[in-house]
């Protein structure tokens, strides 16, 4: 168990495309963090340096006291998890379990033991003497998994464990690391393009876009403020609906809509405002937005209500059992709002004060 | 291998050859795979006759006429044979001559094939890790395999030749002055050198797709698991290439005792030493040019039996300890 400290790590490939560039992050003992991005945007690169896969062309990575850059990925101390299991074919999975310990001259005894107890743990005592190939996707994620608790090290690394298992087996399996690295306490990264897994298991979410951090925060926080318009628009589901907006003192005009914002004027001129679809209400009456309703996605629990204010797409979520009509109008407690810069789409000032909450829509004249 | 399941055609040219679907409807989870079902029940044989035919002509027919002839001796002239039974084959098997050179052959097999796979296996290994150039490397590695056996016998016997060969000058220097075509070794030598440069392309190649069929994640979860890369080869690498160096073993086995035909023609052909030669040559050899038909067939029906029982012992022992994914 340790701690990792990344510091200015960059990533440049033979033929000059950088991939990664000034990552720093400090990652405490037992924290598990997750890198969260979409499809290239360096944060398998990123993982694979911490493991030693990858070079590392610029800055230090260092796993507790050490710095690790020239070390091999043997000696690192740490366990990887691969997406597609990446278990030795040809060996048993009590074999596969007590490779990494073998080849590091663990005393027989202690490699029954611990092999033993996280086969328990992972509930696959029953298939120590299959071949992988006799087993399922899940049964085979488990072995990967043991395969790391195995070897007690330093820091677990998860490359998109989850992402080749199908739906309902990746919430069980979600729930199941989560608990695992609790009772085990190992510093974990883990890596996935699936936001709603970052959000679920990360102590701290690390949010990647080309390459560079966009916010480093608590999964809450990165939902309740996102430092930009690419976090609003990644982390949530749906989407946070970003909208453009102009600012005239402390009168915000979406659309063809004005809202009072009582005073509060984080910056004058175009403006770009998030609004979360939770936090808008249907109002009745000349109030608020004209809201025209496209399509509706029915989830059960509640629906999502896809249309348009003025000519920019929005999406509500409604409970169950709202009514959906024609002409509805819909506002938002102006304290909820977010505001970014409409050029740089990072985010302005904290929110609206709370006493704005008498938010009065009307009707651009 | 694959499996391919013709797809019938409505109306079209298989369907009108009686070709017919008729998939009855199996329990569930019973039948995998589509079955194709013929209307007519010639139909499968006459789609089987032009390989059927070239097997029964090219390998029953002879090895039938071989069987038969080697219970016959036959007059050198063609005026006609008579039956002695097994003569011939206790002619040749308790001929020392015989006995020397099946002991050669058995040397010979046996040391094309390691040499052959192993430094095919390690010019994969090699090439493989290669970023930069690394087709150049492995067309050049390749090219080789496209010479056609006499032209490399030749080639061979080139480099070994007494006057200009330069493998030859070289030797000399450290004392060895080899005389490829009069010393039974040094012939033996040369032909091991030139048999093994020719199937080392052919393993080179098959190792080297098996070594690319080898996922890179187990690869790393390996470089994760264990620092020696010595050691990663033989637990984790070697084993998943088992499949292939098996078939390997297989054709080089083959290539050794049959395939070098050639080069052993092109060495020894002409020379008037006691050179080694092979048990396949020794037909030949006895046959075409001794013009001993009978005794010629008994060492051909003595090879297939030969060549028989090592298959089945390959296939039964070896591939056994093969893991296929």
């Amino acid at each position: 168990m340790a701690a990792i400290d990344i510091s200015s790590v960059g990533k440049i490939y033979t033929g000059g495309v950088r991939a990664v560039s000034d990552i720093n992050l400090d990652i405490k003992d037992g924290e598990f963090i997750v890198l969260v991005g979409p499809s290239g945007c360096g944060k398998s690169t990123l993982l694979r340096m911490v493991a030693g896969l990858e070079a590392i062309s610029e800055g230090t990575v260092k796993i507790g006291d050490r710095v690790v850059n020239e070390v091999e990925p043997a000696d690192r101390d740490i366990a990887m998890v691969f997406q597609n299991y990446a278990l030795y074919p040809h060996m048993t999975v009590r074999q596969n379990l007590e490779y990494g310990l073998k080849n590091r001259k663990t005393p027989r005894a202690e490699i029954d033991a611990r092999v033993n107890e996280a086969a328990r743990m992972l509930e696959i005592t029953q298939y120590l003497d299959r071949k992988p190939r006799a087993l399922s996707g899940g049964q085979r994620q488990r072995v990967a998994m043991g395969r790391a608790i195995v070897r007690k090290p330093a820091a677990f690394l998860f490359d998109e464990p989850l992402s080749n298992l199908d739906a309902k087996l990746r919430v069980s399996m979600r729930g199941e690391i989560k608990r695992l690295q609790r009772r085990l306490g190992t510093t974990s990264i883990y890596v996935t393009h699936d936001q709603l897994e970052a959000m679920t298991l990360a102590d701290r979410l690390v949010v990647l876009s080309g390459g560079q951090i966009e916010q480093v925060g608590s999964p809450l926080d990165v939902y309740h403020t996102p430092a930009s318009t690419f976090v609003a628009s990644f982390i949530g589901s749906p989407a946070m609906n970003l909208m453009k907006a102009e600012l005239q003192g402390d009168k915000l005009a979406i659309g063809p809509s004005l809202i009072s914002l009582n005073g509060y004027a984080p910056t004058s001129g175009a403006v770009t405002v998030g609004l979360r679809a939770e936090d808008l209400r249907v109002v009745s009456g000349d109030e608020g937005m004209p809201f025209t309703v496209e399509y509706v996605e029915e989830l059960g629990s509640q629906r999502l209500a896809h249309g348009v204010v003025g000519d920019q797409a929005v999406t509500i979520a409604l409970s169950g059992e709202a009514e959906i009509t024609d002409g509805m109008r819909i506002t938002i407690d102006p304290s909820k709002l977010h505001f970014f810069d409409a050029e740089t789409g990072k985010r302005l000032d904290a929110r609206a004060p709370a006493k704005a909450v008498a938010a009065v829509a009307e009707p651009v004249g | 291998m694959a499996y391919t399941t013709l797809q019938p055609q409505a109306g079209g040219f298989l369907s009108r050859l009686g070709f017919g679907n008729k998939a009855r409807k199996k329990p569930a989870a019973a039948e995998e795979m589509k079955r194709v079902q013929f209307t007519s029940p010639v139909l499968p044989y006459l789609f089987l006759f032009p390989q059927l035919a070239v097997i029964i002509i090219f390998f029953y027919w002879p090895s039938v006429q071989a069987l038969s002839s080697s219970f016959y001796i036959e007059d050198p002239f063609g005026f006609g044979s008579t039956f002695v039974g097994l003569s011939n084959y206790t002619d040749v098997i308790f001929s020392s001559e015989y006995q020397s050179i099946a002991l050669f052959t058995a040397v010979f097999t046996l040391l094309v094939t390691f040499l052959s796979l192993s430094i095919g296996l390690l010019l994969a290994v090699k090439a493989d890790r290669i970023i930069r150039g690394a087709s150049t490397y492995k067309t050049l590695l390749i090219a080789i395999y496209a010479i056609a056996a006499p032209v490399s016998g030749l080639i061979g016997m080139m480099i070994f030749d007494q006057h200009v060969g330069p493998f030859v000058k070289m030797m000399s220097f450290f004392g060895w002055h080899m005389q490829v075509g009069l010393n039974y070794y040094d012939t033996a030598f040369a032909m091991t050198v030139v048999a093994v440069w020719k199937q080392i392309p052919y393993n080179f190649i098959f190792f080297l797709s098996g070594l690319q069929n080898v996922p890179v994640s187990v690869r790393e979860a390996a470089m994760i698991d264990c620092r020696s890369g010595l050691r990663r080869f033989w637990t984790v690498i070697l084993p998943l290439l088992a499949p292939t160096a098996f078939f390997l073993l297989t054709i080089n086995v083959t290539y050794a005792l049959f395939d070098t035909f050639g080069i052993i023609d092109v060495m020894v052909k002409d020379k008037p030493a006691n050179n080694p030669v092979t048990l396949v040559y020794k037909v030949y050899a006895d046959g075409f040019r001794g013009n001993d038909i009978g005794g010629s067939s008994a060492q051909s029906v003595i090879l297939m039996i030969v060549v028989f029982v090592l298959t089945i012992f390959q296939f039964r022992f070896i591939e056994r300890r093969v893991h296929y994914n």
